[in-house]
């Protein structure tokens, strides 16, 4: 990755180890996060695919003390927060900020335990930032199976419970006069966005997974109202910002003002953020024409 | 040590108060975002070698409000999460900018009450009371807005005046507590303490008192544990806070026994809770 000048794509991208399996990955998690995504906006759940972000650096901080992979971490303590999330009574509406809130803080609370416990014991400061903000680029191309297998259940559970958990989404009451568990749904719909959310850590850190959750879901909601188009459209959305986030991210190398490149985070969240701003206009411009 | 005291018992006076509006409009998420997002901005005025306090006050102001205005026509909670990590994606470039290092980071982000110096009890003081002034301004109308917008509406309360309003104290509050418990915790101490208050009781006052007092015997507790053990003091306000709000619900379960089988949590449509937009 040396600085070499650029034009649109600096050379080097394609045959680069790193950048093919940044993009393999990316693409994954692109593809897991955005379909799974789209319930949690339906379900208006954003709060809980934060807090379970968030609660990885617990689960990050805890690999790292025990020296496994960081993946096992976010998906223990990934499923750990869901439970205790489902306890508390997410599934209420006017209880979910709360419950997620309780349980947020308290695994928060648990993550600067153990990233101090680490930060002692093992002498390893850098710990935080890398569990914090990740990076695609440290993907290990050994951890790409792992990646693929917890991406596709999560999806084969979104698969497998995609009508129930479409009706009890969008209307509980309906749900429960059909005969469905809305509250076994519910759950199970949480274990799958903790696995989508620990994917999307491991890439782009566990505090920017939310973007690539919300963001590209979000906007192809504001977009569609029919849930299939919108879980392809988000998927592409959040592909898209995917790619083009490790472009820019490998053509930062030879920008200012540190020869190191810019974190690829920041491209995919900012990419994802304008795609928000952006899906909203036709919405803007088909009021305003309705006004005038 | 002296210092720390002073300090952690404003931020807890102040997180008391705010946090039970927060926990009253539901909007636990926001004041999650505020604070951690602000981060940014500490990060980024380290960069350009302003205070820190200006660069979090920024900041949290920019993204509470932004939040306020997208709010207005997106959904809340989408719009909060794109906020707080459009703000953290501009956090990871400062840092990846700055030649400062984890430590730094890391104080940021669980705080550091044991080192407080004496020349940070001021602002920090001046801070709190512009917050609990603005809240005791506020406080009728705000009171209306979060329990009933509509009637609030019909009365001449803007729900979106009071929503800004309340939006701008609470990236006020995350300015002063940011520094002293770190931009992670104050979170715990805002939807704790509140929480478990209103478990208690359901009288607002009283509420309000009640999460003030969780909420300097969170603090205060943490900091004695900490100084006893050496690890940090997020850990343990996190945890007290939880063990305070499951005592607050163990609490009203068993006052509540006869009542138990109530229609909680049996198909209630999962609509967003309705926040004034």
């Amino acid at each position: 990755m040396s600085a070499v000048p650029a034009l649109l794509i600096a050379p080097g991208f394609f045959s680069s180890e790193v950048v093919r399996v940044a993009l393999l990955v990316g693409t994954v998690v692109a593809v897991v996060s955005a379909t799974v995504g789209v319930f949690t906006v339906i379900r208006g759940q954003s709060f809980a695919g934060e807090a379970l972000g968030d609660t990885n650096t617990a689960g990050g901080s805890a690999a790292f003390l025990a020296g496994v992979t960081p993946l096992w971490g976010f998906v223990v303590v990934g499923v750990a927060t869901a439970g205790a999330m489902e306890l508390i009574g997410i599934q209420r509406p006017r209880g979910r900020d709360l419950a997620t809130g309780i349980v947020l803080g308290f695994f928060l609370g648990l993550a600067a335990l153990l990233l101090y416990l680490s930060a002692t014991l093992e002498n390893t400061t850098g710990a935080t930032q890398t569990i914090l903000f990740g990076s695609v680029f440290l993907v290990s191309s050994s951890t790409l199976p792992l990646v693929a297998l917890l991406g596709a259940v999560a999806l084969a559970m979104v698969g497998l419970l995609y009508r129930p958990l479409l009706l009890s989404s969008v209307s509980a009451e309906m749900a429960a006069a059909r005969g469905l568990h809305v509250r076994a749904i519910g759950f199970a719909y949480l274990l799958a966005l903790a696995l989508a959310v620990a994917l999307a850590a491991l890439t782009i850190g566990t505090i920017l997974s939310t973007a690539l959750l919300v963001g590209p879901a979000a906007s192809a909601l504001r977009l569609t109202r029919r849930p299939a188009t919108a879980i392809a459209a988000a998927a592409a959305i959040g592909v898209a910002a995917m790619w083009l986030g490790i472009v820019l991210a490998y053509d930062s190398f030879d920008w200012a003002p540190v020869g190191t490149g810019w974190p690829v985070s920041f491209f995919v969240v900012s990419l994802i953020f304008i795609g928000y701003l952006l899906s909203g206009l036709p919405g803007l411009i088909a009021r305003s024409a309705r006004v005038a | 040590m002296v210092n720390a005291w002073e300090v952690a018992s404003i931020v807890a006076v102040v997180a008391g108060i705010v946090g039970f509006f927060v926990v009253l409009r539901g909007s636990a998420f926001v004041a999650h975002a505020v604070p951690n997002g602000s981060f940014a901005g500490a990060v980024g005025a380290s960069l350009i070698g302003v205070s820190t306090l200006v660069g979090l006050g920024v900041f949290s102001l920019l993204g509470a409000l932004g939040i306020g205005v997208l709010g207005r026509r997106g959904r809340h909670d989408v719009v909060t999460a794109l906020a707080l990590v459009m703000m953290l994606g501009l956090g990871a470039l400062f840092l990846s900018f700055s030649v400062e290092y984890a430590p730094e980071v890391e104080s940021l982000l669980f705080g550091e009450v044991l080192g407080i110096s004496a020349n940070e009890v001021l602002p920090t003081a001046a801070l709190a009371i512009v917050c609990v002034a603005a809240i005791a301004l506020l406080y009728r109308p705000l009171m209306l807005s979060s329990v009933l917008a509509e009637v609030g509406e019909a009365r001449g309360v803007s729900a979106f005046t009071m929503e800004m309003c309340f939006l701008a104290v609470v990236a006020l509050a995350s300015t002063m507590t940011v520094p002293v418990v770190g931009t992670l915790l104050i979170f715990s101490l805002m939807i704790g303490s509140p929480a478990a208050a209103r478990s208690l009781t359901d009288r607002p006052a009283v509420a309000m008192a009640l999460s003030v007092m969780i909420a300097l015997l969170t603090v205060w507790s943490a900091i004695a544990a900490s100084y006893e053990t050496d690890y940090p003091v997020g850990f343990f306000v996190g945890t007290v806070s939880a063990g305070a709000y499951a005592l607050g619900r163990g609490w009203a379960a068993w006052r509540r026994r006869p009542a138990a089988q109530s229609l909680e949590g049996r198909g209630q449509a999962l609509t967003t809770p309705s926040l004034p937009s």
